[in-house]
């Protein structure tokens, strides 16, 4: 691990336990939302990745995975964007996204835009061979366990539909978060059922969302935790947003990566970054 | 009630949303379906091998349609049966009709069918001279309440008990005063019993029609097409030409997936295999019979690529599990079909102009795909919908403009890293706390729910600066 950097340094109470991979070259795609709005879930997603084994890399010309596009049903808009992260990413050995649905695009749907073009449906197909999510990769691929991880409280885990659907992603964060000293989790009733986000669709038809959203915040409030984990920032920012709306700041919502590199607690909503 | 249009689809989830108990009247069928089909499912070890099984049926009956067609037909003519071939909604509610206006029809009593409801059956009879009598105990109370079907295996879902205990005082010859449901249930009994013995044409639908024998096959629980097709002297069967299947063993995996994945039961109480006009020495049954072949845009949907959709057997799970569906109900969609199956089928059967709105219905959670008993790729042929709507151009201007503006921006990763820059300074400028609760641009997202500030700088710009400040210092 030739190039680790102060901030992992900062972090090694957390061991390395990692058994599979020896220094493979991941290309750590942040994605928009935790580009923008939470930064920190890019530092957590390189230390872990780090304390797994991986030599990661931060492509500097990336954007977006293209779902705006793909879910809209622009067909060409969505091959523009994918022209671009084939290009930049198809050299890795694995691509690595901190979000269930952002992975979910690459993996599933880039092929789907490329029909009428074989060699590029050859290229989409060959980076969704190596793209995953973050969470599920550092436990399927690295057989990573989490060592020397403190938080003390109480948590309920919310399953992002793509990720829970479209790449199983289930077991993974809650092995991980049970070795969490001091962590307990606590059962959350509906925690596979949409939160009503939907990327484009919760600005689309705000008040079905608004009515989804609600309900997932009802059972959220219900499972009396103190942290809401999830491994999409979409969501996330759903149901932190809905929660906040209510007037409820006890429930403290993050990015199960957060929690895992020791970054927490860092409330998703508080100006508190450095 | 009047039925809802599918081109006023936005207003029609602001009227759902308004309606203080409308969740609450959902729930308490859809949560019972889900339980109930979850424990048929893990009582059902088979399942996957049923799914796959049922989805090669349907698959290889759509691919040879044309064969199976004309064999249906060779074998339901030698069984005495008429067909008639209907390739619009229109043409088939005016086959129907003229069959009953034949025969001097003044009562006609129908089974359930959402295909009669498709073709616009219930209209057609109700702007007609003659009485249309629904037997199924759902339908019988929808008609009643004059409302249209608000889900395909449960239309009267969105009717209260009150509302049943009101509306079988007010029409019933002999009510009940208890508001016991057995009581209820006997309350229709009577009224029907005397309907279905004086009724002059029995018109059902059909679950299958099996190609081998000509027959059609229904699955009810309450007898009712039994004794709507049974008693009089003339039998009309309207059904979709994806309803066929090459032969009774072909129709058993599909059975054991619709009865289950419906309502949670291995099987219903009737299924029944018809098998034309009474013979000569049958004790009982119509004297003639009719078969509707009804297209009405099944076969374009197979020339234009959506031929998994044909797959559907009609069992509702896909609304049951539906996010959306759970919080709007049935009537919002303004078709007969609601929830993703409706969403994808109405445009076939009207037009995507006016039903493309209920395409982005959807938040793409998979969990429809996921229960479907035939595998149906819901979310796949919603989107290539909305693919459709695009090239169309029926998306609204500002929501092109949004995509296509973060498009343009999206495949130039250094103007993005900027924009993103220069949007963490504009969103700054309207946090509080920790969090924005109103900005311009973004009404969508605060008209509901707050915005979390972000933090001061994108994480490209931080990530560079610290391998810029870790290159120089070491």
């Amino acid at each position: 691990m030739s190039d680790k950097n102060n901030y992992t340094d900062a972090n090694q109470s957390n061991t390395i336990e990692c058994l599979n991979i020896s220094e493979k070259r991941v290309g750590l795609f942040v994605t928009c939302l935790v580009n923008t709005i939470r930064p920190s879930v890019g530092f957590a997603s390189i230390t872990l990745l780090e304390q797994a084994g991986c030599t990661v890399e931060v492509p500097a010309a990336q954007s977006c995975c293209g779902q705006p596009a793909f879910n809209s049903g622009d067909d060409e808009g969505t091959r523009q964007i994918a022209y671009q992260v084939i290009e930049q990413f198809e050299e890795f050995d694995y691509v690595i996204l901190p979000s269930g649905s952002c992975a979910s695009m690459i993996k599933n749907n880039f092929i789907e835009v490329f029909k009428e073009q074989p060699g590029w449906q050859a290229r989409a197909q060959h980076l969704a061979d190596r793209t995953h999510e973050l969470l599920s990769f550092l436990v399927d691929v690295c057989n990573f366990k989490p060592n020397g991880v403190e938080l003390d409280g109480t948590f309920t885990y919310h399953d992002s539909c793509s990720g829970y659907r479209s790449l199983n992603v289930y077991e993974q964060p809650r092995e991980m978060l049970s070795t969490v000293k001091g962590l307990e989790h606590k059962p959350l009733n509906g925690h596979s059922e949409c939160c009503g986000f939907g990327g484009t669709f919760c600005v689309k038809y705000s008040d079905i969302s608004n009515a989804i959203v609600s309900e997932k915040v009802e059972n959220v409030v219900a499972a009396d935790a103190d942290y809401l984990l999830g491994g999409d920032m979409g969501c996330l920012m759903n149901i932190a947003g809905k929660l906040n709306r209510e007037g409820n700041q006890k429930i403290t919502a993050l990015h199960t990566a957060e929690v895992l590199a020791g970054l927490a607690p860092k409330i998703i909503g508080a100006n508190d970054a450095s | 009630m009047q039925a809802n249009k599918p081109e006023n689809f936005t207003q029609n989830v602001t009227d759902a949303l308004a309606q203080p108990d409308l969740k609450m009247i959902i729930r308490r069928t859809t949560d019972k379906a889900e339980a109930k089909r979850s424990d048929a499912i893990a009582n059902f070890p088979e399942f996957e091998k049923a799914r796959a099984q049922g989805q090669k049926v349907k698959d290889h009956t759509i691919k040879h349609m044309e064969h199976y067609l004309a064999e249906f037909e060779k074998n339901a003519l030698a069984q005495g049966t008429i067909v008639h071939w209907a390739s619009t909604a229109e043409e088939a509610s005016k086959i129907v009709l003229d069959i009953c206006r034949e025969h001097k029809a003044k009562k006609v009593t129908r089974s359930k069918s959402m295909l009669g409801e498709e073709i616009g059956l219930t209209h057609a009879f109700d702007n007609s001279e003659m009485e249309r009598i629904e037997t199924d105990l759902a339908e019988h109370i929808i008609q009643l309440a004059g409302d249209p079907p608000s889900h395909i295996i449960w239309p009267a879902m969105h009717r209260s008990r009150e509302d049943v205990v009101k509306l079988f005082r007010e029409f019933h010859s002999d009510p009940t005063y208890s508001e016991e449901i057995t009581d209820l249930v006997r309350s229709a009994r009577r009224d029907l019993r005397t309907k279905f013995l004086t009724s002059d044409i029995g018109i059902s639908g059909s679950n299958f029609l099996l190609a081998d024998s000509g027959s059609s096959c229904t699955v009810t629980n309450e007898g009712n097409a039994e004794l709507t097709i049974t008693p009089p002297k003339v039998h009309i069967v309207t059904a979709g030409i994806e309803k066929l299947v090459p032969s009774m063993a072909h129709a058993i995996p599909l059975l054991r997936l619709l009865t289950r994945s419906a309502t949670g039961a291995d099987i219903t109480q009737y299924i029944t295999f018809h098998n034309g006009p009474k013979r000569k020495n049958d004790a009982d049954g119509p004297e003639e019979c009719h078969i509707v072949l009804v297209d009405n845009g099944r076969t374009k949907m197979l020339a234009e690529g959506m031929e998994e959709m044909l797959r559907c057997i009609r069992c509702g799970a896909c609304m049951n599990h539906c996010v959306v569906y759970k919080h709007i109900g049935g009537h919002a969609y303004g078709s007969v079909y609601p929830g993703p199956m409706g969403s994808v089928l109405t445009p076939h059967l009207q037009s995507l102009e006016v039903a493309n709105k209920q395409t982005h219905a959807c938040t793409m959670n998979g969990r429809c795909e996921d229960v479907c008993p035939v595998n149906i790729p819901l979310p796949k042929l919603l989107r290539s919908l909305r693919a459709q709507s695009w090239e169309k151009k029926y998306e609204p201007l500002t929501n092109r403009f949004v995509v296509k503006f973060f498009g343009v921006l999206a495949k130039r990763p250094q103007l993005f890293q900027l924009f993103s820059s220069c949007s963490l300074i504009f969103m700054k400028a309207f946090s509080r706390n920790g969090w924005i609760k109103y900005m311009p641009f973004t009404s969508g997202w605060t008209r509901n729910r707050d915005l979390i500030e972000p933090e001061t700088t994108t994480f490209m710009h931080q990530y560079k600066k610290m391998k810029k400040s870790e290159s120089g210092g070491s």
